[in-house]
């Protein structure tokens, strides 16, 4: 495997000379992109207009957030100065599920793929920060870095070396699509790299051997799972596709959940939630990385792609011209979960 | 207390002749239709349903389905027109995506498939209607009271 560094050094060149470009000859007006964080372990989105700040952007293993977030109509405003900025043309540093994630904003009629320029990275996986701090545990981590295959985490008197390959993202180790997908209708707002996605084989493989639990035993690893959560809707609040102005869990004429943090009412906000990332969900990630209390939702995230590709055959995110699933319907579809009279 | 934890509570004491509570979601045209003309019909089918009227099996929300259960009722059954008999022309079809998708995610969480109900029934099928909601109540009988989404308080 080629050296970590090299290749983050040389994606984080690449996005500069671009974005570079793109800034000298006014293609775009702004570019989003990632910058060091203040903290170690977290990157900071970066919003840049001036050539000059292109030193600013960078690329590392530790950029989990999905830039696409800052497109969609309730955050918009904020990256937008004056009214009169309602045409800005955006450069977005893009990696394979940020690009996916403007696919199917734009087949939600949510963004103008016009306004849209993508630099297209080949992403090379993202750490994952939750465990690597749980490893740890209290002592302070003061420096992260990438050598060779191995993450190097360093604090005040450790230095301590894990496998890059093992301490990535769950959603990361089973991704298929690490650039831009390659479709006809986006040709002309990729910049850099991009990937055909002709003949992409999607398997679940990693879900199998929960799957294959008796029920009591997926009931019991689901209340583990989700125990801990207080309910503060990080995971909402991340996710580009929850854009709703009223989410089904502030509504009160009719309340749909308790208030408590009781499992039931737990359950049941992570049961709904799935269901209306049914057929968008692009695995990104997000909502795991944001997660206060640790909890990793990519296994239920995964289980409603599996879902949508094997009733639906379709992929979120990799395709311009189908509809949506959920937004049509077919005489044909499989309906072996109805009941019917016996014999 | 509201009034069905009381009769769960009052179940419970007797827990050898149990019988389960069910909520049943019937469409207006074709399955409220069809539950009627058991009726008329004077077909015996089990007195475990308690139906909820609606427009079209498409006005069904999975938060329905989801809240009955937290709401504590033992068993959903919830029924529309068979596919192509709409009265809406295709609501049945967009419920059925729905439908397809939340009983997948609620066997994946672990909960028994037996306690979600779906089913097609014309206004003409009295008597399939009687044996659906005969064959939905052994099943829910079988698996027993809904535990899982029991509150603490």
């Amino acid at each position: 495997m080629e050296d970590l560094q090299n290749q983050n050094q040389k994606i984080t060149d690449k996005i500069r000379e671009i974005s570079t470009q793109l800034l000298e000859e006014k293609e775009v007006d702004l570019i989003i992109g990632y910058s060091d964080g203040t903290f170690p372990l977290s990157n900071l989105p970066v919003f840049i207009r001036e050539v000059d700040e292109v030193e600013k952007l960078i690329w590392n293993n530790l950029c989990y957030v999905n830039l696409a977030s800052y497109l969609t109509s309730n955050i918009s405003r904020f990256i937008r100065k004056e009214e009169s900025e309602e045409n800005l043309k955006i450069g977005l540093v893009a990696k394979g599920c940020v690009a996916r994630t403007i696919i199917q904003l734009s087949l939600e009629n949510q963004i103008d793929l016009n306004d849209i320029i993508l630099i297209g990275i080949n992403c090379n996986g993202i750490i994952n920060r939750k465990r690597i701090e749980k490893e740890i545990g209290e002592r302070e981590i003061t420096n992260l870095s990438v050598k060779g295959g191995d993450i190097i985490v360093e604090g005040k008197d450790f230095e301590e070396e894990f496998p890059f390959d093992e301490y990535l993202m769950e959603l990361c180790k089973v991704c298929k699509i690490k650039a831009p997908p390659q479709l006809p209708e986006l040709s002309e707002n990729i910049r850099g790299d991009s990937q055909d996605i002709s003949d992409l084989h999607l398997n679940f493989d990693d879900i199998k051997e929960f799957e294959e639990k008796s029920p009591e035993e997926r009931w019991e690893y689901i209340n583990d799972l989700l125990q801990s959560c207080t309910r503060c809707y990080a995971c909402r609040e991340v996710c580009p596709f929850c854009y709703c102005n009223l989410c089904f869990v502030d509504q009160n004429m009719p309340q749909w959940f308790g208030k408590t943090a009781e499992i039931p009412d737990i359950i049941s906000f992570h049961l709904i939630r799935a269901l209306h990332l049914a057929g968008r969900c692009v695995g990104c990630g997000s909502c795991s990385s944001v997660c206060p209390v640790g909890i990793d939702l990519s296994l239920i995230n995964r289980k409603i792609e599996e879902i949508v590709k094997e009733r639906f055959n379709f992929v979120s995110g990799a395709d311009l011209t189908t509809i949506l699933p959920m937004n049509t319907h077919d005489m044909d579809d499989n309906q072996n979960f109805m009941l019917e009279e016996e014999g | 207390m509201n009034e069905l934890s009381m009769e769960k509570k009052v179940n419970k004491e007797q827990e050898d002749d149990w019988e389960p509570k069910m909520i049943a979601f019937l469409c207006n045209w074709c399955s409220y239709a069809g539950a009627d003309l058991a009726g008329v019909s004077r077909i015996q089918y089990p007195p475990n349903i308690r139906i909820v009227r609606v427009p079209c099996s498409g006005r069904i929300n999975p938060f329905f389905i989801v809240k009955s259960l937290i709401d504590g009722w033992d068993g959903v059954v919830v029924s529309g027109c068979h596919p192509g008999d709409c009265h809406y022309i295709s609501g049945n079809l967009v419920a059925r995506r729905r439908f397809a998708i939340l009983n997948d995610l609620l066997i994946f969480f672990g909960i028994e498939p037996e306690r979600i109900n779906f089913m097609w029934v014309s206004a003409a099928e009295g008597e399939r209607f009687a044996k659906l909601i005969k064959t939905a109540t052994e099943r829910v009988k079988k698996i027993g009271p809904n535990k899982k989404f029991n509150k603490k308080w």
